[in-house]
């Protein structure tokens, strides 16, 4: 993929706005990969972990807001407690999140959650679960 | 008789229940009393993973609040969420002073972060001592390889949480071989069950949790241990699908780590709860001759 560097891009205000909600600083990230690698999810994700910090050092804040990577994020840090440069992906992906929820974009209805789930599941997962996803 | 304030958390009054009650008779028969605290509300199952969302931090700071105000210099959990998210929380309003003035703005009184959040491993070891425990069994587990299951809330992040190693974490194999049990390690032992991705995404969790369990039985692991509710739920359901997956994979019970407890220490099985879940124990004790 050819990507052109834009010095606007790169210090855009939507890239600084993540920086501030999630107290990350993407630039620390040498691209080792060792959050991909250990990421339970990662199998799953468009853009891994690793990928998405690339695209925001790029200035390439659309690839990350449209991908649907933060959804599938579970918070389990094994990105952060491998990462040798201490970022945490797992709160860039909060991050991105909570601008789509505070945007008014939810991600998951509940009125389309299993009803088998609603009534058999433990509670906590309903509550971690309606914060990360619900809006 | 020691008394140590106990959070028990939402999921430990329901779903979970077994897991409070035995904690709370084997605590009895270790010399130690669970005294729950008087007013508790949801610890809110998920520490904000970004500095910027301090509401999140109001329900946990409540409830550590309302710990201080029952009298106790510490807090216990069972929960390795609760655990979690009060800990985090906890360290957070004992450090930076300007998110503790905004969050106990919200809940309109003071709180510092002066008690301790412990959990009920951590009594268990530092406290009352795996050799004192070993000394109390009266039925032991002998035959029984166990696989610890630790998941994720109750280790990380490592330098916050500091239960254990977070890579290696040996704790709870020390529980288990204070019980009898033959404490097996597998390479999936802080790996991820899937958590909250139960409730949208049931192929994730099925794949996360059937990982667990394989890496648990290819080392030949008879039963599995835990301290989370979410996790022991998400590797119980997603077991029929591992079954039907792997060739030669056989049934696997997960119990939380105080069933077993309270099983080598005599409990009778409505205490322990073992009728709640999904894999029955009882068939292996039996095999076994405990």
């Amino acid at each position: 993929m050819n990507i052109k560097l834009v010095k606007e891009d790169i210090e855009s205000a939507l890239i600084r706005q993540l920086e501030r909600i999630s107290g990350e600083d993407v630039k620390k990230c040498y691209q080792c990969g060792n959050c991909s690698a250990g990421c339970p999810v990662a199998y799953a994700m468009d853009v891994p972990p690793a990928q998405m910090i690339r695209f925001l050092q790029l200035g390439r804040g659309g690839e990350a807001f449209g991908a649907g990577s933060m959804w599938l994020c579970v918070g389990c840090l094994q990105c952060y407690s491998r990462c040798p440069k201490n970022v945490s992906a797992a709160s860039l992906f909060e991050a991105l999140r909570q601008m789509r929820l505070r945007s008014g974009g939810g991600h998951e209805e509940v009125r389309e959650i299993p009803l088998p789930f609603l009534k058999g599941a433990p509670q906590q997962a309903l509550v971690c679960g309606f914060r990360k996803l619900v809006g | 008789m020691m008394k140590i304030p106990y959070y028990p958390g939402c999921t430990l009054n329901t779903v979970a229940k077994g897991l409070d009650t035995s904690a709370r008779e084997s605590a009895a028969a270790l010399g130690f009393e669970m005294e729950e605290l008087k007013g508790w509300n949801c610890c809110g199952a998920a520490f904000p993973l970004t500095p910027d969302n301090l509401i999140g931090l109001t329900a946990p700071a409540k409830v550590l609040l309302n710990a201080k105000k029952e009298g106790g210099g510490s807090v216990m959990t069972l929960c390795s969420v609760c655990y979690n998210v009060l800990k985090r929380t906890n360290r957070v309003l004992r450090d930076d002073k300007e998110k503790r003035s905004i969050v106990t703005g919200f809940i309109e009184e003071d709180y510092d972060g002066s008690i301790d959040v412990i959990h009920y491993l951590e009594v268990l070891r530092d406290r009352v001592g795996f050799e004192k425990i070993k000394e109390a069994v009266k039925r032991p587990l002998k035959g029984i390889r166990a696989g610890a299951y630790y998941g994720c809330m109750l280790l990380r992040p490592f330098k916050e949480m500091g239960i254990d190693d977070h890579e290696a974490p040996t704790i709870m194999e020390g529980l288990l071989r204070a019980l009898g049990c033959e404490a097996v390690d597998f390479p999936d032992k802080a790996e991820c069950c899937g958590a909250h991705l139960a409730m949208t995404r049931t192929d994730i969790v099925e794949r996360l949790s059937g990982n667990v369990m394989r890496s648990a039985a290819g080392r030949g692991a008879e039963l599995i241990v835990t301290s989370c509710p979410l996790c022991q739920y998400n590797l119980e359901k997603s077991q029929k699908k591992t079954l039907e997956e792997t060739p030669g994979y056989r049934e696997v019970p997960v119990v939380y780590f105080t069933q077993l407890l309270g099983l080598a220490l005599g409990q009778d099985e409505d205490t322990l709860g073992l009728g709640k879940n999904l894999w029955d124990i009882r068939p292996l004790l039996k095999s076994k001759g405990v």
